[in-house]
């Protein structure tokens, strides 16, 4: 009885093979020939091919057609009808009397979204690594719903930044629900988003709750990772908490807390939707960085010339910036393997 | 059954397939892409209706309503443009600023001098320089900028509402009185919009050409306008919060500080009656006032939405006609509330409202007292640049990011920049 189920199982499994069979006799067909060519050693590069193919299409032939619509000036889309090539743009970005002062700068807005884009990221990647690394340091310690507690402080991360920068404007906006808390108490209702000198700080705030969660979750994997022994041999030597923290927890965290100050670093230059819905760049441009500067420029100029040329030299600029904190990233990672290693 | 049937069988069934498919191809309805935007429903639905019926009437063309946000017109629709992958035809308000793009339809419409007699004035705000003849499209409405004010406010604080003549001063004045009295936390609330600047301004004196018909932004008139915008903001005439809650020349409307009833004064247009209508309903009295004066003249700007046409064909041609009839045209607009930018049109404004009767009345009365530079500022192709300009640097003033000595030596270099950018040199 069970030879004969058998038989019948192989008899469907060649059925099923047929066309597989047939199909990679297919590719035989066209690959035996290729390999002849090529040689086996190069076919990895034929499988490649088709990823590369799509990376060409939508990474590199983007890139290219940024840095030449960079060297071009006009308010045409096509290049055929472009003057090119030109540095205009450049020159234009760059023609400033004091780079400290972005009032004598010809492309303000431009300067002002890079100061705005320092003063960001400074104050946002600080003290989003200080928060995540208490909230990870209290979530790893043996709390009661400490299973919730991380999923409360991942689930802003899941958020689009759209939701994220719509509900902190309801909170945060002088009729918000912020403001009616702070009138209960009989305070004054504060402008968060349309102070200048509260928007920053407001949209620096909301930055960190939304993505801090996941830099929270690399610091708890680095807290995970330090051998329990050092705690305990330390604390049998009497050592301090505040000593262990520093001496041991922190030193060890280091290499974390390098890839959370590069990823928050990336992350932070790139900052624009949530800011874009939460203030518009408003008051004035106190929180205008520079990808909306480019964003204005070259799509959003509400009937003025759509400056193509010059949004695609500042977004040049800007990729100069990423390219060297992704080399600090892989440098660092690097290092920080070949370390292992030796160890 | 033989090798000959077979294949006689195969090429009846081959003729067959090959005449459905001419057929379905020959009967295809052509589609004709319209880009809208609209006031909310009060301007989306009439228009959905016209068009289903103009689809039921005419099998041979499909009319595919996109209704999109004011943002996609402005700042979509440009690069869809041109890049080659706009809509067929679009509601627009940069009626001069996209006129390279808009299709010449005069072969296509069943009676070209219908244009010319009933949209004649307008049609030149569409048209390139020195172009005089083409036919791209139509004005959907005519609107004209001014200010509205909180009546019910007014009598509260028992106030007496001005009228015609009174100045800018004046207004913010007794805008200020109602408000103190009344507790009202704004008395006055603009539109951020260098286009509802210009009007006042033009009262104040710009004048916003050179000699030679060229844009010459800032001028003494303009200087007077905004410095009194900027000290109104400073004073807590008018609230930062408005115009503080975006950048650039971003437009942003008051419309839910009016509706919430904390504004005494909104500086708007035409266009907000049926939405006034609507959403303010009972709550208060609203009621448009005449354009308050300047030294130079009491004057709002004129605008408007034009449907106008970026591909010529019959299909677009009969579209055009359908939606610019008499018929439609006055029953669009007499649901909509708007004045209409056809010069003989007899409308039957669907509202009983008196506010909004009072409102339509005053707007079009205002018509006739439009000064010729802000016919002439609405017309030129390149308005958009001057306007962004004001809005920009003004808002960067009035958040103390720059003085308006430095705004106004901005404003002038920003529209030579663009115009630089844009033509050369």
């Amino acid at each position: 009885m069970e030879n004969i189920s058998n038989q019948t199982k192989n008899f469907f499994l060649r059925i099923l093979n047929i066309p597989f069979a047939f199909l990679m006799h297919a590719i035989d067909l066209i690959m035996w020939p290729i390999q002849k060519i090529i040689g086996v050693r190069n076919m990895p590069y034929i499988f490649l091919l088709p990823n590369l193919i799509f990376f060409g299409l939508f990474v590199i032939m983007p890139l290219v057609a940024n840095f030449f619509f960079s060297l071009s000036s006009g308010d045409e889309l096509l290049f055929a009808e472009r003057e090119l090539p030109t540095t205009k743009q450049y020159d234009q970005l760059f023609d400033c009397e004091s780079y400290l002062n972005p009032n004598t700068c010809t492309e303000d807005f431009f300067w002002r979204g890079v100061y705005n884009t320092i003063f960001f990221v400074v104050f946002q990647v600080g003290l989003m690594i200080f928060f995540s690394v208490l909230t990870a340091v209290i979530l790893n310690k043996k709390i009661i719903g400490r299973g919730f507690f991380r999923s409360v402080f991942f689930f802003p991360v899941l958020l689009s930044p759209v939701v994220v920068g719509l509900i902190w404007q309801w909170i945060l906006l002088k009729n918000g629900a912020f403001n009616a808390i702070i009138e209960s108490y009989g305070g004054d209702k504060v402008s968060f988003l349309t102070d200048p000198s509260w928007a920053m700080a407001s949209v620096i705030f909301v930055s960190i709750w939304a993505h801090m969660g996941f830099y929270t979750l690399i610091v708890l994997a680095g807290l995970q990772a330090i051998p329990p022994n050092l705690y305990e041999a330390a604390e049998m030597d009497g050592t301090s908490r505040e000593r262990i923290f520093f001496r041991i927890t922190l030193p060890l965290l280091m290499p974390n807390l390098l890839v959370v100050f590069i990823l928050a670093s990336i992350k932070g230059v790139q900052t624009f939707d949530e800011i874009y819905v939460l203030t518009g760049g408003g008051p004035g441009t106190s929180t205008s960085l520079i990808v909306q500067y480019i964003f204005t420029t070259g799509f959003a100029s509400s009937g003025s010339v759509q400056n193509f040329g010059l949004a695609a030299a500042a977004s040049m600029v800007l990729g100069v910036v990423l390219l060297f904190l992704t080399l600090m990233q892989l440098y660092f990672s690097r290092n920080k393997e070949s370390k292992h290693q030796e160890i | 059954m033989n090798i000959k049937f077979i294949l006689k069988a195969i090429s009846v069934a081959l003729v067959s397939f090959s005449l459905t498919l001419i057929s379905a191809v020959s009967f295809a309805a052509t589609d004709v892409r319209i880009m809208w935007y609209g006031d909310g429903d009060k301007e989306n639905v009439p228009i959905a209706a016209q068009i289903d019926e103009f689809n039921a009437a005419n099998p041979d063309i499909n009319v595919i309503l996109d209704i999109v946000p004011y943002d996609a017109i402005m700042n979509t629709l440009p690069i869809q443009l041109a890049a080659g992958e706009g809509p067929d035809i679009a509601r627009v308000t940069d009626l001069g600023g996209l006129n390279k793009y808009y299709a010449d339809i005069t072969p296509y419409v069943a009676d070209p001098s219908y244009y010319e007699k009933s949209f004649g004035p307008f049609l030149n705000w569409y048209r390139k320089p020195g172009d005089t003849t083409s036919i791209h499209g139509f004005h959907s409405t005519m609107t004209v900028t001014g200010p509205y004010v909180n009546k019910t406010l007014f009598e509260q604080a028992g106030v007496d509402l001005l009228g015609p003549g009174a100045t800018w001063e004046e207004w913010a004045a007794v805008s200020i009185e109602v408000a103190e009295k009344t507790g009202t936390p704004i008395p006055m609330a603009w539109d951020r919009s260098g286009h509802r600047v210009s009007g006042p301004a033009i009262s104040m004196g710009a004048k916003y050409f050179d000699a030679s018909g060229d844009p010459k932004l800032v001028d003494d008139g303009l200087k007077a306008m905004t410095q009194m915008l900027y000290d109104w903001h400073q004073a807590g005439t008018m609230s930062k919060d408005l115009w503080g809650s975006v950048s650039g020349s971003k437009y942003h409307a008051p419309n839910d500080w009016w509706n919430a009833a904390e504004v005494v004064f909104m500086m708007s247009g035409s266009w907000q009656i049926g939405r006034f209508a609507n959403e303010v309903g009972d709550d208060f009295d609203w009621w448009a006032v005449p354009a308050p004066c300047g030294p130079a003249a009491c004057t709002g700007m004129p605008g408007g939405n034009a449907l106008l046409a970026f591909n010529a064909n019959p299909a677009v041609g009969k579209v055009m006609d359908y939606l610019s009839s008499k018929e439609q045209l006055s029953s669009f607009i007499g649901q909509v509330l708007a004045i209409p930018g056809h010069l003989d049109l007899q409308v039957d404004y669907q509202t009983d409202d008196p506010n909004a009767k009072h409102a339509l009345n005053t707007f079009a009365g205002a018509v006739p007292t439009i000064d010729q530079v802000a016919f002439d500022l609405q017309a030129h192709v390149d308005n958009r640049i001057m306007f962004n300009a004001i809005i920009s640097r003004l808002g960067q003033a009035i958040v103390g990011e720059m003085t308006m000595d430095e705004a106004w030596e901005r404003m002038d270099e920003d529209v030579e920049k663009q115009l630089k950018e844009k033509y050369g040199g």
